[in-house]
């Protein structure tokens, strides 16, 4: 752990760049700048001259980092990926969380693991707050939805709320499907036939 | 058969079109192949995807799958090809701005590579002499035949790529958007985003890549070497299945059906009036509407283009080399040769194999030494590498 190392964090998503450059800040790292923009990216970063740059694998601009590889008058310090040869498991978590980090000039790798760790536990953390809020946001219109259908039921077969989600629920289990399925299909059909 | 699925990544680009094809038109499914096509964003995703098992095979620059088995800017994981997917197909593309110096300082015809090279060097020395700011090229990445070409056509016209411009890796959907905002003077790239650029009046189509180089290695249908050993049936019935795939393509009478599904959203996603200019070879150049058509501006598997030949490996790798991003070595020379795999190609398809008839030098080089595949060291293909004294 190394409070003193410069961090970019490329990521056009602010929420997510805020959870990581939390994470790190709670992790003692100080010394963190987020680049949302992609424009001009190699300048805004040789600008910055950071020891270590994260960028998320959504990001078309990971091809410009790949510059920095190169020995060329254009390029001020040579750029790494973290890649640990020794350390397949990395890497691959990694990219499955949808993160890459890249290390400026020698950087010893074991200064960044924990930098790695740290931004792969965060994507993952992010990716599913995400999940909870889509599935949220499914049941919500599902809900809406059923509460539809039992007030049409309700009107045309003249019959009691509960009995109406029963008669839901009942068919929903005999034809194996869900319940807002079946709540959609009683909507559409109310449609058709207005 | 057994029913194998395949995972294999691509970048939205009309020279997936053999992958798309393959998938969308049931080729690869009538070989006992399930399919996930998987769009990406970026060549390093489709390459950390494809090395790490990810992906199954990917649509590649074939200057990384040969970077990738020699370990050359990234880990080394030995990548091959047994089936090239695309020749050519790239443009250079400069500003209004640009075109309209290069024609006052052309000694001839600017549509002569020679003469627009000699012409850029002249833009260039003036520049120096007014003390303006290097004209800056947008290319696709460090190893790709984009890279390879603009130095190609710049070092024929006296032009050192790295001392006298700026060469700087741009997205290709933000190539059109770097031209009109004037943060590139130029570039070049695959298609549709040469046209894209016609399109808007942001730029004028200077060069088709085949002027320059009549039969470039562009991309790679990629493989692990390892993933090769252990599926090499399931590998037979994908380059089959993409064999029937390139026929499709090249059926004059699928012109419009093969347009308008590769401009599905998720596959390349612009419109089939381009993708169709773009299969024939007939493109906008200039924002007054003129046209030019070349028949090998993009070459999807015709006449043999498919085979992979290990001549276009060495030549990558002279490239390489030339431009420093690796050293010479005859170790190195051959281990990327041998990624390039006509055998498996020839093992799949049989008498279905056909091979391009290539010119001597295997790329068809607008200018230069002649190229030797087994002599690329000490030779004129390296010393042609002179840089200015100044």
């Amino acid at each position: 752990m190394d409070p003193a190392l410069k961090i970019v964090i490329v990521d056009e998503n602010p929420l997510r760049a805020a959870i990581l450059a939390d994470g790190l800040a709670e992790a003692g790292y100080t010394r963190v700048i987020r680049i949302e923009k992609t424009l001009n990216l190699l300048a805004r970063i040789y600008e910055i001259d950071p020891d270590v740059i994260l960028i998320d694998l959504e990001n078309p601009s990971r091809d410009v980092l790949a510059q920095m590889f190169q020995m060329s008058r254009a390029v001020r310090r040579p750029v790494a990926m973290f890649v640990d040869q020794s350390d397949a498991a990395a890497i691959e978590a990694a990219v499955d969380a949808g993160v890459s980090a890249y290390i400026v000039d020698g950087l010893k790798k074991e200064r960044i693991k924990s930098i790695l760790d740290l931004c792969v536990s965060r994507f993952n953390a992010f990716a599913r707050l995400q999940e909870e809020l889509e599935r949220t946001r499914t049941e919500l219109s599902e809900r809406k939805v059923i509460d539809r259908a039992k007030g049409i039921l309700m009107k045309v077969r003249k019959i009691s709320e509960a009995d109406a989600y029963a008669l839901l629920r009942k068919t929903a289990m005999n034809e194996n499907k869900r319940l807002g399925e079946v709540a959609q299909s009683v909507v559409t059909a109310a449609e058709l036939l207005k | 058969m057994t029913g194998d699925r395949l995972r294999i990544g691509f970048i939205p680009l009309v020279d997936a079109a053999a992958l798309m094809v393959a998938v969308d038109k049931g080729f690869a499914a009538q070989q006992g192949l399930a399919v996930d096509l998987v769009r990406e964003v970026s060549w390093s995703n489709v390459r950390d995807k494809l090395n790490i098992g990810l992906f199954d095979a990917a649509h590649l620059l074939a200057p990384v799958a040969i970077a990738s088995s020699l370990g050359i800017g990234h880990i080394k994981v030995p990548i091959i090809t047994p089936f090239v997917l695309g020749l050519n197909g790239n443009a250079i593309t400069v500003s209004p701005k640009l075109y309209a110096a290069l024609v006052d300082a052309a000694d001839g015809d600017l549509t002569d590579p020679r003469v627009s090279a000699r012409a850029l060097a002249r833009v260039i020395a003036d520049r120096r002499r007014r003390r303006v700011e290097p004209l800056i090229f947008g290319m696709t990445f460090p190893f790709s035949t984009h890279n390879y070409q603009l130095r190609f056509w710049m070092a024929a016209g006296g032009v050192d790529p790295d001392e006298d411009v700026r060469l700087v890796v741009l997205p290709p959907p933000y190539m059109v958007e770097s031209l009109a905002n004037a943060q590139v003077d130029g570039f070049c790239v695959g298609a549709p985003w040469n046209s894209v650029a016609v399109d808007h009046g942001v730029g004028l189509i200077l060069h088709f890549g085949c002027d320059v180089l009549a039969y470039a290695p562009e991309k790679s249908l990629a493989v692990r070497a390892a993933w090769a050993n252990e599926h090499g049936e399931a590998l037979q019935r994908l380059l089959r299945a993409l064999d029937r795939a390139t026929a499709f393509v090249n059926d004059p009478a699928r012109l419009d059906e093969v347009a308008a599904l590769l401009s599905a959203p998720d596959r390349v996603g612009v419109a089939p009036e381009m993708i169709r200019s773009t299969l024939q070879g007939r493109l906008s150049v200039a924002p007054d509407g003129s046209v030019r058509e070349a028949k090998d501006y993009l070459l999807i598997g015709r006449d043999g283009a498919a085979r992979p030949q290990q001549i276009h490996a060495a030549w990558l790798y002279a490239q390489m080399v030339r431009w420093g991003q690796t050293e010479p070595s005859a170790e190195l020379l051959a281990a990327a040769k041998a990624s390039f795999r006509p055998d498996l190609y020839v093992e799949a398809l049989g008498t279905n194999a056909k091979a391009a008839q290539l010119p001597d030098d295997g790329v068809g080089a607008f200018t230069g030494e002649q190229f030797d595949a087994d002599n690329i060291f000490g030779r004129a293909a390296l010393s042609t590498l002179q840089r200015r004294q100044s």
